[in-house]
């Protein structure tokens, strides 16, 4: 198959996997906490409701700001798979979380500016990484392309085990996963009632999840990508990664943003840094 | 069948409770309840929200609260009155400063009796919602 068919691929199946990993998440945290959980479809009997019930605009630009949010992450993955350069995904997919930022911010309720402001540090925190980690995957493999990056036999994350350990670190962000899910609250009566989404209502809420849907199936991707031997050893491994996510999200209360931009910096800076750093130095 | 039915997100607002009924119907999301199995979700958010849960009287000063917070609820929508207090004033009905039940302020869907509301009863008054809730869908589609 060609790349491009790929990419096509991700955009019509990344949404079944995201949500059903998102249904997968809610079973287990609910087994965690000792209940029987909500059933696996649960969230697309969510994106089903919500697109039935009446959509609210606050301001009229949030529903093409939302649809560009849901566009731009359905093509970061769609490049990726077809066999766009990866430093450019880094930049695509940080064009795409800035869709959210600038929806968010265009309504009136403080909530919701709050947790723009808060996404737009998240964003700050986690950007360094993606573009190192991209770096440092081109360096080790010779290849700027993901089916370039997959036909290597250089096992990247054995090169990288710094890279790695600033990745789970990076996608508790992504995941918008506790302590470090401080733009937005999956839970009640937090201090941001619901942070970005706060004046989101029917469909634009719905657009929210699909967007999130795809950046989990991406995140899964560029775990992939650290595994590249085989696609099924970077499912494992992102499975492994993931259920370490949700006990971590069950186990720990929100962190300050102060705390999450230092710790996700330094990790950046340390860990995958002087990884990518050492790779350089060595292969000299 | 719409999804309407299997994904009810609630909206709790504590009116003037003694927070008897609060406590029962946080007990409806704890492990022995555990309302989650069948997609109900507390969202604290009226925006969020299909069903507002209202628990206590309304009092002179927050009718202006439920009134906004059931205008910021999208449809369709419905409302669940929890408890004595809620379904009409219960021992505080004669007070000087209560209005009354919910209804004086809102239109309520569905009456949950009780003092406190059991949590049986709460779960049964959010499935009569969902009822409600369907009801009004079809009307306005």
């Amino acid at each position: 198959m060609s790349p491009a068919v790929y990419g096509v691929l991700f955009v019509f199946l990344a949404p079944v996997f995201g949500g059903l990993l998102a249904g997968v998440d809610r079973r287990v945290s609910a087994r965690m906490q000792g209940r029987i959980g909500p059933p696996l479809l649960q969230p697309f009997y969510d994106f089903g409701k919500l697109i039935q019930k009446q959509a609210r605009q606050v301001n009229p630009v949030v529903e093409p700001l939302l649809l560009g949010h849901v566009f731009f992450m359905a093509v970061t993955g769609a490049l990726l798979l077809s066999g766009t350069d990866l430093i450019f995904i880094a930049f695509v997919f940080a064009l795409a979380a800035l869709f959210l930022v600038l929806a968010a911010g265009s309504v009136n309720s403080p909530y919701s500016f709050a947790g723009a402001e808060r996404e737009l540090i998240v964003l700050l925190a986690s950007e360094p990484f993606f573009i190192l980690m991209m770096a440092g995957i081109c360096k080790v493999t010779g290849a700027s392309t993901y089916a370039g990056v997959l036909a290597s036999p250089q096992l990247v994350a054995v090169q990288l085990p710094g890279v790695l350990l600033a990745f789970l670190l990076v996608a508790t962000i992504k995941l918008r996963k506790s302590p470090f899910d401080i733009s937005t609250s999956h839970h009640p009566h937090q201090e941001l009632v619901s942070g970005l989404t706060t004046d989101m209502s029917g469909r634009m809420l719905a657009y929210v999840e699909l967007a999130h849907w795809y950046e989990s199936a991406l995140l899964c991707a560029f775990m992939v990508l650290l595994f590249n031997w085989s696609v099924p050893l970077g499912l494992v491994v992102f499975a492994i990664a993931y259920a370490l996510e949700v006990l971590v999200d069950n186990s720990t209360s929100r962190a300050k943003w102060q705390l999450v931009l230092r710790s996700t910096w330094a990790a950046t800076l340390i860990f995958s840094g002087g990884n990518v750093l050492a790779l350089f130095l060595l292969s000299r | 069948m719409s999804f309407f039915s299997k994904s009810p997100w609630i909206l709790h607002y504590d009116g003037s409770s003694c927070n008897g009924c609060d406590i029962e119907v946080l007990a409806c999301l704890t492990p022995l309840y555990d309302v989650e199995r069948f997609g109900v979700l507390n969202t604290g958010n009226p925006k969020h929200a299909d069903i507002l849960l209202v628990t206590g009287s309304v009092n002179e000063r927050n009718i202006e609260i439920v009134e906004n917070l059931y205008r910021q609820m999208p449809d369709p929508k419905v409302v669940v009155a929890v408890g004595a207090c809620a379904c009409s004033g219960g021992i505080f009905a004669r007070a000087y400063n209560i209005q009354g039940g919910i209804d004086k302020v809102i239109p309520v869907d569905v009456y949950v009796p009780g003092c406190a509301a059991r949590p049986e009863s709460i779960i049964d008054g959010v499935v009569q919602g969902i009822a409600a809730l369907e009801a009004k869908r079809k009307k306005t589609a």
